[in-house]
């Protein structure tokens, strides 16, 4: 707290400013918020920052992308692997409008994003000038916060609430739409100053001591508890405070998709994953525990599959830092609330080093009958077809869990989720809760950026491939190193297996027809191979490996093969389906 | 919260007076209004307007829904990074008025005398007086300003408008003392209720 002389003395030597354009003034906060790469794509109404940043090429690496929508995936996989803000810029009009997926990804997510939008003149704005469009109102739904900014000197302390709020408490993207006169605009620039406070928002709830004794209880008292983790985990980079809380408690945990990697996949109390297409056992004993303590999870519908069959038999401890979560899906018995990298090592103190071996017998059961009736055939088949899930057991083989594994959606999503080895924390990208098909390419460009010093490998459908394959041009361009292995099933597979399973296979419009890839990537001078027998696959997927750059593989697996196990929609976990 | 076992389980509709207190910033009535129309829920009154604090508006939103649906409603908006704070009250819990004003014939309401009596009847006040038209005023519940409306639709109603209600919560204590802390860096305990903890209250909040 300054002291009434240290203000006087503030207010009786002014500030030192130095004139610059509203564009100058927005790099410059970029580059203090230590932003180093943006994804983005100019255009009219962001013509001003476009030059300004023809002058910081040294400081901010701007990648073009081919798509503003891949902009912000791009965006997403880079705040995936690196923890750090992703940063987009786009134009007005159709510019802002490509970012909504991407937007409403990030947002579903939990993603943390800067999104920069050109907008037309304050002068024109709503008289459907050329390329206008209402993008505050369009994003609404889909940011965290957005923000129009129509006068040159807002743009500082806009840009540091953006940060603030992207990244705090549970991230998410933030949107801020500046008006061409803005970024053209001179005034008088007094310095960035970081926000770290905002008197209207509270980015975690304070940690209530009662909640912790109570959860510990129950803890402690529990006979079969059960660990559920999602992105929470990561997101509040508490996967030291987890995995000490895993192991001191001898609880079984098992992860959603955005969870994956959290503690690694050979952990001995990692027992999988839940879900739709998860493991058997975690779907089966979520039904079979007493406790349930979710940790940084939502209960989305992918997750519980039928809300009223589930887990009504246990007690629930959900540790959450967004309120609104808590009893939203799954009623709470003991709420929570708070950062868990503050409220896990307070659990952790509170609660008994136990065991539970008999508990954990009962998983092992579980993963031995899914080993013998369904994973060995998928990742070991020897004879017919190739499986999605051989291709990504060698690729385990090969990248020994270390490499980032950023995956579409569909079929080989599941796959990659479910087999993909994470020896560390971040390694796997996915779009979770939207289901972003084309998501995959774009955000492996991204995600390659955040983790420079790692292999990334694009796990991608034929389907999802053609959504987004024109960001081919921008691995091409800017020379990202992206290993793209492309299963392909000549199908939209996920639709299929469910027009197979529930529509008496009416397979209506699944079939998809796709050109050459290898010749495609060759067209975009990058190195390719196509795989068809099972011979070929070992050595396809070191040669893509090996390969100084990046890389397209594409592997023909088997055209109906189904993913499973799969809880049915509409059914409960219990009923999970193992064919 | 209420008397009724339904209204306690939660899964019984009645009217809910959501109260939210918001920065003033363009752009946070449509935030908040798509809380509602993103799950295909009626906004049935509305009213924005500032508050007694300066740069702080306050909402009124009433709704005809489950105290379950409300209660994750309230905390939808207050994730909202402008918004304050959000409260959500049965009609036990609030003192509510609704504005509605008339417009008559001037020459209906001077000669016919029993017209007269029925607006005093009924709690109006003349605002205005032209040779044309009258205007009359009514504060009171929807049921209060509808009856003047079916007594004066025979006289040559012309015109009739009504505000939203507005609500005072019985049990609040004022924002200002509030908002001094959210101003805090780190606010305190007092500011940040949990609802889990006040149940007994008759105002929950997040």
């Amino acid at each position: 707290m300054e002291t009434v002389q240290e203000e006087a003395a503030t207010l009786a030597q002014p500030k030192k400013t130095t004139t610059v354009t509203g564009s100058v003034a927005l790099l410059e906060g970029l580059i203090a918020e230590g932003t180093e790469t943006i994804f983005g794509y100019p255009g009219g109404a962001i013509m001003p920052i476009y030059d300004a940043i023809y002058d910081y090429k040294d400081k901010l690496n701007h990648i073009l992308v081919r798509h503003e929508q891949c902009a912000a995936h791009a965006a997403q996989g880079f705040a995936r692997t690196s923890g750090k803000v992703g940063v987009v810029f786009a134009t007005s009009g159709p510019g802002a409008t490509n970012l909504i997926t991407g937007l409403a990804d990030a947002q579903i997510d939990s993603t943390p994003l800067v999104c920069i939008t050109g907008q037309v003149f304050a002068t024109l704005l709503g008289t459907d000038a050329f390329q206008e469009t209402d993008v505050i109102n369009i994003s609404a739904p889909v940011t965290k916060w957005n923000y129009q900014v129509t006068d040159a000197s807002e743009i500082p302390a806009a840009l540091a609430k953006a940060f603030y709020i992207a990244r705090s408490g549970r991230p998410g993207p933030v949107l801020i739409d500046i008006t061409k006169n803005a970024q053209m605009q001179l005034f008088e620039y007094e310095g960035y100053t970081p926000c770290n406070h905002i008197r209207s928002y509270r980015p975690k709830p304070i940690v209530r001591n009662e909640y912790i004794e109570q959860a510990a209880a129950l803890i402690n008292s529990a006979k079969k508890p059960f660990i559920l983790f999602g992105q929470g985990v990561l997101l509040g980079s508490a996967e030291q405070e987890f995995k000490a809380f895993v192991e001191k408690s001898g609880i079984p945990a098992a992860w959603t998709i955005l969870g994956a990697g959290a503690i690694p996949t050979d952990h001995p109390l990692n027992v999988g994953m839940l879900g739709m297409h998860g493991n058997y056992g975690p779907n089966v004993q979520t039904n079979s525990c007493d406790v349930m303590i979710a940790i940084g999870m939502r209960f989305d519908d992918r997750v519980t599959g039928r809300l009223d069959k589930y887990a009504k038999q246990a007690k629930v401890v959900h540790l959450d830092i967004d309120p609104a979560e808590i009893d939203k899906n799954v009623k709470a018995d003991v709420p929570v609330w708070g950062d868990c990298k503050e409220t896990l090592p307070l659990l952790t103190a509170l609660i008994t080093e136990r065991t539970h071996e008999a508990w954990l017998a009962e998983f092992k059961a579980f993963e031995k009958i899914e080993q013998e009736e369904l994973i060995q055939k998928e990742l070991d088949p020897q004879t017919g077809e190739l499986t999605m899930g051989e291709v990504i057991n060698q690729l385990n083989f090969l990248t020994k869990g270390e490499a980032v594994i950023v995956s579409d959606v569909g079929q080989h999503q599941m796959v990659a989720c479910r087999y993909g080895k994470l020896n560390t924390t971040r390694l796997s990208v996915t779009s979770g809760g939207l289901g972003t098909m084309g998501f995959g390419l774009p955000a492996a460009i991204g995600a390659k950026f955040g983790a420079p010093n790692r292999t990334v490998i694009a796990v991608i459908g034929d389907g999802g491939f053609q959504m987004t394959l024109q960001e081919l041009g921008t691995i091409m361009q800017f020379g990202v190193d992206v290993k793209i292995l492309i299963l392909n099933n000549q199908f939209l597979g996920m639709v299929r297996q469910w027009q197979q399973l529930f529509n008496e296979k009416r397979y209506s419009f699944v079939d998809i027809t796709s050109p050459d890839f290898v010749k495609l990537a060759d067209s975009y001078s990058i190195a390719g191979k196509r795989v068809t027998e099972r011979e070929d696959l070992i050595p396809g997927l070191e040669e893509m490996l090996s390969n100084p750059g990046s890389f397209l593989l594409e592997v023909m697996v088997a055209k109906e093969h189904n993913v499973f196990p799969m809880v049915p929609q509409g059914s409960s976990v219990s009923e999970i389906r193992l064919k | 919260m209420s008397d009724s076992k339904d209204i306690e389980l939660g899964n019984s509709k009645q009217e809910f007076t959501i109260t939210v207190y918001t920065e003033n910033q363009i752009g946070i009535l449509n935030r908040i209004a798509i809380i509602f129309s993103r799950r295909k829920i009626n906004i049935e009154s509305l009213n924005v307007s500032p508050s007694e604090i300066e740069h702080i508006h306050r909402f009124n939103i009433l709704i005809t829904e489950t105290e379950d649906v409300v209660k994750k409603l309230a905390r939808q908006i207050e994730k909202q990074v402008e918004v304050l704070k959000v409260y959500a009250n049965t009609n036990d819990d609030i003192i509510w008025q609704e504005l509605a004003l008339y417009k008559v014939p001037t020459e209906i309401v001077a000669e016919k005398v029993f017209v007269e009596r029925l607006l005093r009847e009924n709690g109006a006040r003349v605002v205005v007086i032209r040779k044309n038209y009258t205007i009359f005023e009514t504060t009171g519940h929807r049921s209060e300003t509808d009856k003047l409306i079916e007594v004066l639709q025979p006289y040559g109603l012309i015109e009739f408008v009504r505000s939203a209600r507005v609500a005072i919560i019985k049990d609040s204590e004022g924002f200002n003392s509030k908002l001094r802390e959210f101003e805090r860096l780190e606010p305190g305990q007092e500011v940040i209720e949990n609802e889990f903890l006040d149940k007994e209250k008759n105002v929950f909040t997040m």
